[in-house]
């Protein structure tokens, strides 16, 4: 009877079929039975080590290179590609390399190796993003353009050189780095991607990175690439015939991209990706559930807290500050806001470095609102406090919760949650010193040094103290830790540091990161560490 | 209707120049730091802010970058995004996956449609009628954003009949999830319209004069009530693409699909002028070229409408 329709339906069947049949089966298909396992990712901005800051992309670099250190338990630097990295005067370091290693592509690693990559990384022009690394290294200034109108449309002229003066090479497997400072710690920040070394065949001239080269990387460490970088889709390693070095228990790696992290999840819960380093918040609530003992946790290196702009007057009261911090449950906000995916921080730095104390912020940090009340009543703190941060990136929730707990501890006083689109819009406003409040932060270490949070986050010039929080002793004892003999002796001082940090209260800590990551039933041994990355060395398919 | 044909696509050329020039100045309006969301919550050092400044031309007034962006269009080069990836290249993967998802979805959305439209229309105030309508109220008041990982849970994960994600490469069978989902958007719109268009026409003169002559209602139906019927339903379809593709953006990231809403979403995000226009300037084709072929589908339907 409807013999037209039915015509039209079986057509449009088959053109869709025809459409859609064009496709490649195989490729995804996962042989259980091999020895490989697939890490789920995002897209990484890029593979060059020394433009590679974002997690996704180090997660695939350290399949790729082996590096000069890496940490120890307790997060001390040991030697892995280093044979040894020494200096009389932590000034002057000698790096000797392990010999006999090479490159996935058969190139001898050497000296200029790093040297090389290195320099590229410093230059200006280059627009490296993790280029503030080689900061300490001398001739660092010089490699820099200097706009000559400060920020006119006139172009920028060359830098005066391109190379560092401190990179010496010694011989093929020893070279110096000579700081412009005296720096202990210099070790562990060699630990830093950004530190790896390329080949000969990376550069298509000296200083420029070959067409290409980026999306078919070559590295020195135990997985070599295999094909090229499916940009939005994957990235496949094999490991390296005759490694050196630390031999992984798995034979190969696909790093699945994914945009979405619900996406991973569902992947996940299916045992489509065998890893999944970050599990999103959406999902915490039903993953105990649906992967039991395979849904854990592990410190990260992350840090949230908000600031104080002290430069302001109704914050320049430290009593004000103090009171404010009191009124904050940290322990209910973790618990209910994270479920659990965060830990309360009642210290300065975060627990993924080495001379990390619990409670340095002290009864600051405890949550007392009948203290917290007179303390602010004494002080005459403001009557509204206002709270910002960006829309973007999923913070309205425990804002509001902040601001809650802050109304019930101080009775009379308001308090609300000024959402910014952009964290960059936040930053242009705090740039031009407008009010707005308190300033959400957070921070996520470098390399694992207390260093790395007192610097950058609470010193004068550091690079992330929006809210213009400066104590010229604070700033001398952080300075003196760095110039420091040894690195116990350096943590000392900087522990002495903090202790001024608690006084002053320029922020309220809030929380320490935690990893909450997820594996299928095909691995074990299992561990991501501070840094957010699957150790890959330790993973192994189960048997 | 040769002529209508070239005066149609010489409008399509001012269209599209019109088209991307809005997409462009609204982006450049848009933008306040590219930059920084490049590198996060990390401060950008001045040295790099400024090497890059000068790469994406981005301290230079909008007229001139647009004519930057522009020159390369217009030899072919649709400009490199902000991570420094060709967008040529991010075109080549995106582009098909999308286009595949796309037309599934069409043509899943269009043969439940017209078959179930046809069939309420013909059987007015049915039981199947009165489900079907109860069905699509259901669909339409469902976003999409809920039904993609609704759809996503129950068939992917808690009984595993398709994979849960789609990727770079889909099969057949992976992409058939992602493409009914999406056409669910249409489906429902797509088949009232085609019932009310038959019902309508089922009690036209020219139906009740073909019944007179004893025609079968085979031919009646199929012939006379179907083609007059299909004109709205075929308009529809072609705007239907636009639809699609806002959907593909919620579909393509629940499925973790790299294509054409995906891009568009991170180009926004990031605040990727070249990227997002890239991309557009495509869209815009392909609604330009589809809406052209409705057109032309009119005069195949009803022969009463001619071109000059």
């Amino acid at each position: 009877m409807f013999g037209k329709p039915w015509k039209v339906a079986v057509g449009a069947t088959a053109i869709a079929l025809l459409a859609a049949g064009c496709s490649s089966g195989g490729s995804d298909d996962s042989d259980s039975a091999s020895n490989t396992i697939v890490v789920g990712i995002g897209e990484p901005q890029h593979l060059i080590p020394t433009n590679t800051t974002e997690t996704s992309g180090a997660q695939v670099l350290a399949a790729l290179f082996y590096p000069l250190v890496d940490f120890d338990d307790q997060n001390k630097p040991v030697t892995v590609a280093a044979e040894s990295v020494a200096s009389d005067d932590n000034k002057v370091w000698t790096v000797k390399l392990k010999p006999g290693f090479t490159f996935s592509n058969g190139e001898p690693v050497t000296a200029d190796s790093y040297i090389n990559a290195w320099n590229y990384g410093a230059y200006g022009p280059n627009a490296q993003l993790a280029s503030y690394f080689f900061e300490r290294i001398q001739g660092y200034a010089d490699m820099q353009s200097v706009d000559p109108d400060e920020d006119g449309p006139k172009k920028a002229p060359e830098p005066k050189a391109k190379t560092l003066t401190g990179l010496k090479k010694v011989d093929d497997n020893t070279f110096t780095v000579t700081l412009s400072e005296p720096f202990a710690g210099w070790e562990s920040v060699m630990g830093y991607s950004a530190f790896y070394p390329l080949p000969n065949a990376a550069f298509s001239a000296p200083g420029v990175i070959a067409d290409g080269f980026e999306d078919a990387i070559i590295g020195n460490g135990p997985f070599k690439m295999k094909g090229t970088w499916q940009h939005d889709s994957q990235i496949e390693v094999a490991k390296v015939d005759g490694f050196k070095g630390t031999v992984p228990k798995v034979d190969g790696v696909t790093f699945k991209i994914y945009q979405d992290q619900k996406a991973e999840y569902a992947d996940l819960t299916a045992g489509n990706v065998d890893v999944q380093t970050s599990i999103p918040i959406e999902s915490l609530a039903a993953a105990p559930g649906d992967l039991g003992d395979r849904f854990q946790k592990s410190p990260s290196s992350s840090f949230q807290f908000v600031g104080f702009p002290t430069f302001q007057k109704e914050f320049s009261d430290v009593r004000v500050r103090r009171a404010l911090s009191m009124a904050v449950n940290r322990q209910e906000m973790t618990d209910q806001i994270f479920l659990g995916s965060q830990k309360p921080a009642t210290s300065f730095v975060s627990p993924a470095v080495a001379g990390f104390r619990e409670n340095t912020c002290g009864a600051n940090c405890q949550y007392n609102p009948t203290e917290a009340k007179t303390l602010y009543d004494q002080a005459n703190g403001p009557k509204k406090i206002q709270i910002t941060y960006n829309a973007d990136g999923g913070h309205k929730a425990w804002v509001d919760a902040m601001c809650n707990q802050i109304k019930q501890s101080l009775p009379g006083v308001d308090c609300v949650g000024t959402g910014e689109p952009k964290f960059s819009d936040l930053l242009t406003k705090v740039e031009k010193k407008t009010p707005v409040g308190l300033i959400r932060l957070g921070w996520v270490m470098d390399y694992p040094l207390m260093e790395n949070y007192l610097g950058p986050l609470y010193s004068t010039t550091g690079s992330s103290n929006y809210y213009g929080y400066s104590n010229k002793e604070f700033d001398n004892l952080v300075a003196e830790g760095s110039k420091a003999k040894t690195t116990d002796e350096a943590i000392a001082t900087w522990q002495k540091a903090e202790d001024i940090l608690a006084r002053d209260m320029p922020v309220i800590p809030l929380r320490f990161g935690q990893n909450t990551y997820g594996f299928s039933e095909k691995v074990t041994n299992v561990k991501v560490d501070t840094q957010t990355r699957v150790d890959l060395y330790t993973i192994e398919v189960a048997s | 209707m040769f002529r209508y044909i070239v005066r149609r696509l010489l409008q399509m050329v001012l269209t599209f120049f019109g088209a991307t020039f809005i997409v462009y100045a609204l982006m450049f309006a848009n933008q306040d730091d590219p930059l920084q969301a490049l590198a996060g919550e990390r401060p950008l050092t001045e040295n790099v802010r400024q090497a890059l400044t000068e790469r994406y031309h981005l301290d230079q007034p909008f007229i001139v970058q647009y004519w930057y962006y522009m020159k390369g269009l217009l030899t072919g080069d649709f400009g490199t995004s902000l991570t420094n990836r060709k967008i040529a290249d991010m075109m080549t993967t995106a582009w098909p996956v999308t286009i595949r998802l796309a037309l599934m979805a069409i043509v899943i959305a269009a043969a439940i449609a017209l078959l179930a439209g046809v069939i309420s229309g013909i059987r007015r105030g049915g039981i199947f009628d009165n489900v079907t309508l109860v069905l699509t109220l259901i669909i339409l008041s469902l976003p999409i954003i809920v039904l993609a990982p609704l759809c996503q849970l129950i068939f992917g994960i808690k009984l595993g009949w398709f994979p849960p994600t789609a990727g770079a490469h889909p099969t057949f069978w992976a992409l058939l999830m992602p493409a009914v989902v999406l056409g669910s958007l249409v489906v429902a719109t797509e088949l009232r319209v085609t019932r009310a268009s038959v019902a309508e026409n089922l009690r036209s003169d020219y139906v009740r004069t073909a019944r007179a002559k004893g025609l079968s209602r085979k031919r009646v139906i199929g012939v006379h009530v179907l083609r007059n019927s299909l004109i709205p339903v075929v308009t529809l379809i072609g705007v239907d693409i636009g639809g699609l593709m806002s959907g593909a953006i919620v579909t393509e990231g629940v499925f973790n699909i790299p294509g054409v809403g995906f891009n568009l979403f991170r180009g926004i995000k990031t605040e990727d002028g070249p990227l997002v226009v890239g991309f557009v300037s495509i869209l815009v084709i392909v609604f330009l070229v589809v809406n052209l072929l409705v057109d032309l589908l009119y005069a195949a339907l009803d022969p009463r409408i001619r071109y000059e």
